[in-house]
């Protein structure tokens, strides 16, 4: 599809943006171009700037220096409609959606299709939606208030309305974060489209065969700067790491030795009306469980039921050989049972509180005396948990909010790692942070479990799953469809059965 | 730390209300007096009270528009039981007082527990509903100040170190506050259910039950109001503090308590009633006009919710106490 024989003129430049927060430089004279039909990635570590650049691309922050050039001709991008006018439209990592809206609502708010009298054409929008959805070949019924839409689905709606503008420029902000491996095979195929079209793609992601499958040209941020930029043909994997982080890293998994003890956490017979049936395991200590499967395939819905914030409809659940009754959340941490949950916008951070009180919010009876909090003893948890997992922020009494969105995932795991539990229930662990960090994590994770600590952990990437798990739990469709002892197991039969191709896939094979 | 003092929301606050202070000075010489001062204070004393209540309620992303018919219902109850019996202590009185509040506070939060009813919805209701009970129970008429026992109107004015005790109410209360606010895990929960209930539930706090908490506390500072405003005007009748109730969101939200929920501070609550007192209080006495009075209370209002659209600042006192470790 692309010449690179001609140099084709690049449909928007940027030169020399810098954008200053209070306290933080998040991009210091950066360059960029962007090429009719051609993917162009941006890749960065957690706060490096990227999200930042997608803010000033579509108006929503004004850069402090620098120039936007959009075909040739400068321009400044004073909102988001401008943006829209300029013919760039993004994805962003965050979405903003609203709950009670339906999904075409969702879809058309702001430039909704009008009919005669300039009254909205209620049909039309929703013909459009349909027909939006078809292409990007999401099946979501866009009459449906968004609010009854799990994660993926909503996160597809967000990919519906920014192409149901005519633009020129795409950015999509990690778009395959929250998708499922069926739903990200049918973005390539529309970014393959895209591209036909003549758009121009920036598109930002931590995942490198991602990077490596769809992208011409790659762009690196380092702590606000652009530090390389060229084309993907030219580079390797291990050489656009490097450039990443500063410094030569493997990705490789930690090793782990112990063998997992005593059975700790035994769930039997869990049902749920809708979600899921009759799901039983077994979790031992020191062992970390890996539960996989495609998005929908049931496997938050069982953490959450163990973790009280639903009620399933039969079944039990035994921690050390007693019967456990968790109604609540509360009960369930008073038990040791925790859950990092998936969607760490609505579930997860407390965006306006600083980070210290984030991290300490479930562990304040170990920061207080006599039940007083004491200060200096909550920020020496949250420094002791934060900068085990790497995290970028400039101080601990930063709000939240103001982290970049894999530095907010940090906060969130920090968190649930400092209440000390005996269980821990990871939902997409590492889902948008980046190689260096995504490292750390699972260094902790690996030690945590060699301490004793028993970790259930969900995950839609396999080299994840087979690098960390000893033990691998595949779900489909609300049912445990095989269990498998981590040697011997594939990428293939991991994907066969969590699709559920060929009756073999049934079978189980010895736990 | 001084320096991002200057620079937090208070900060300003603080320096608007010297501004306005030295304003009145400016007409009305004599009025930055120290004891004057202390008059104004004085004056605002319920005022500050009950905007910390309110506070705790708008923390968690609720309102509560009944606490002026609260008050006005439990000082009438006060004042007619006084009335009939004036051998009470008033020990019991106050006791009495706090544990209405306190019944009339959980009635609006179950209803907003139980029966997710939203907040405005239910507490517009029992606005009318504690203000129809005062009627009911004194059938329209006034409690006089004759009818009242001396040691029922005394409290609120005895002198102690120099201040009235309703001062030292306030000053009690607000060192509860910011100890309570700042150092308890309830305190915190306000914050955390207010700035995303969502994640609240996983963090193991039950929305529900720190909302419940938030009314009952605003209710029973209501209660207590109740009594030291009708012992301080010695008069107790229907329509006793009619339209306080937004006077107390007024402060709040000139004190910088994101309507939104999940942020502010008890002292930039305090201030938001010190502002409004000055106003209230003291712009008549200067001989400035009513108009200008409201002029510049609704002026001060729209500045502070332009202002908290803003991102806040993020604390100070944590800071230090980062350095410090
Ligand atoms: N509104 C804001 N106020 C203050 N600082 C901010 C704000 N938004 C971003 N930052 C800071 O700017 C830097 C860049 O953040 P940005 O979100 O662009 O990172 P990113 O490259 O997208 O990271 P990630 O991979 O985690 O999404 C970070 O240090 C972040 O804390
Ligand atoms: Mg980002």
């Amino acid at each position: 599809m692309t010449d690179n024989n001609t140099t084709p003129q690049p449909v928007l430049r940027l030169n020399g943006i810098t954008k200053t927060f209070p306290g933080v430089r998040a991009l210091s004279e950066v360059d960029l171009a962007l090429y009719p039909g051609e993917v162009t990635a941006l890749i960065g570590e957690n706060g490096a700037g990227k999200s930042t650049l997608v803010k000033i691309l579509t108006g929503i922050h004004q850069p402090d220096a620098g120039q936007i050039i959009v075909d040739e001709t400068p321009t400044t991008l004073a909102d988001a409609s401008a943006a829209t006018r300029a013919g760039i439209t993004a994805i962003h990592q965050e979405t903003v959606l609203f709950d009670d809206l339906s999904v075409a609502e969702n879809i058309y708010l702001g430039h909704a299709p009008r009919g005669r009298f300039g009254l909205l054409d209620w049909a039309r929008m929703e013909e459009d939606a349909r027909e939006i959805l078809k292409r990007i070949g999401a099946a979501i019924n866009p009459r449906l208030p968004l609010r009854d839409l799990g994660i993926a689905s909503k996160h597809l709606v967000a990919i519906a309305r920014a192409l149901s503008v005519q633009a020129r420029v795409v950015v999509m902000d990690e778009p395959t974060a929250a998708l499922s491996q069926a739903e990200i095979e049918e973005l390539y195929t529309l970014i393959d489209r895209l591209k036909a079209e003549g758009k121009a793609i920036l598109f930002i992601s931590h995942k490198f065969d991602e990077v490596f499958r769809i992208a011409e040209r790659y762009t690196v941020f380092r702590d606000g700067q652009m530090v390389d930029a060229g084309m993907i043909s030219d580079v390797t994997e291990d050489q656009l790491v490097e450039k990443m982080v500063g410094r030569a890293m493997s990705a490789i998994f930690p090793v782990r030795h112990a063998t997992p003890g005593e059975t700790v956490l035994e769930v039997r017979d869990y049902s749920h009306p809708t979600e899921f049936a009759d799901i039983s395991f077994d979790l031992r200590r020191g062992e970390i469980l890996g539960f996989y499967g495609l998005v929908g395939a049931g496997r938050s819905e069982i953490m959450q039921s163990l973790f009280g914030v639903t009620k399933p409809s039969h079944g039990e659940a035994r921690l050390n050989g007693r019967a456990l009754s968790i109604r609540t959340p509360a009960d369930a941490i008073a038990e040791g049972i925790v859950y990092v949950p998936e969607d760490r916008g609505k579930q997860g951070a407390i965006t306006a509180m600083p980070i210290f009180q984030n991290v300490t919010l479930p562990s304040l009876s170990r920061t207080s005396n006599k039940g007083f909090i004491r200060m200096a003893q909550e920020f020496d948890l949250a420094r002791h948990y934060t900068e085990r997992l790497d995290l970028r922020a400039s101080a601990l009494d930063q709000t939240v909010g103001n982290l970049s969105g894999g530095n907010q995932q940090k906060v969130v795991i920090a968190k649930w790692l400092a209440t000390r539990p005996e269980v821990i229930i990871l939902d997409e662990p590492t889902k948008g942070i980046d190689v260096g960090s995504k490292a750390a994590v699972h260094d902790f994770m690996a030690e945590l479990a060699a301490e004793g600590l028993c970790v259930i952990m969900v995950s839609s990437e396999i080299p994840e799953i087979l690098g960390m798990s000893d033990r691998v739990i595949v779900m489909r469709e609300g049912r445990i469809v095989s269990q498998h002892p981590r040697d011997g197991l594939s990428p293939e039969i991991l994907v066969r059965e969590a699709a559920g191709y060929g009756a073999t896939a049934q079978k189980e094979s010895a736990a | 730390m001084i320096i991002s003092f200057l620079k937090s929301r208070e900060a300003i606050l603080l320096g608007a209300l010297i501004a306005l202070i030295l304003l009145v000075e400016s007409r009305f010489s004599g009025f930055a007096m120290p004891r004057n001062l202390a008059a104004v204070f004085n004056d605002t004393s319920i005022l500050i009270i009950l905007a910390l209540g309110q506070t705790l309620v708008i923390l968690t992303r609720c309102i509560d528009l009944s606490l002026a018919s609260n008050l006005a219902l439990t000082g009438m109850v006060t004042a007619m039981l006084n009335a009939a019996m004036p051998g009470l202590p008033i020990v019991a009185l106050l006791a009495v007082a706090v544990a209405l509040g306190l019944i009339m506070g959980a009635f609006n939060g179950l209803l907003v527990w139980k029966l997710n009813i939203p907040p405005i919805v239910v507490t517009l209701g029992t606005l009318t509903i504690y203000r129809g009970i005062i009627f009911l129970v004194s059938g329209g008429s006034w409690v006089n100040s004759h009818e009242m026992s001396a040691a029922y109107k005394a409290l609120p004015r005895a002198q102690m170190l120099g201040l009235p005790v309703l001062s030292w109410i306030a000053i009690v209360v607000i060192a509860g506050f910011a100890i309570g606010v700042n150092r308890t895990a309830l305190g915190r929960a306000f914050y955390a259910v207010g700035g995303n209930p969502g994640a609240a539930v996983y963090t193991g706090i039950d929305v529900g039950r720190t909302r419940f908490s938030a009314f009952v506390i605003a209710g029973g500072l209501a209660g207590l109001c109740g009594y030291l405003w009708v012992s301080r005007y010695a008069v107790a009748y229907t329509d006793v503090a009619g339209g306080f109730e937004l006077d107390i969101v007024a402060a709040c939200v000139i004190g910088g308590i994101s309507i939104a929920g999940g942020s502010g501070t008890v002292l930039g609550a305090v201030l938001g009633a010190l502002f409004l007192g000055v106003i209230k209080n003291a712009l008549p006495v200067a001989g400035i006009s009513p108009f200008w009075q409201m002029a510049i209370s609704g002026a001060a209002i729209i500045i502070a919710v332009a202002f908290n659209a803003r991102k806040p600042p993020s604390r100070i006192i944590l800071k230090h106490a980062e350095a410090r470790s």
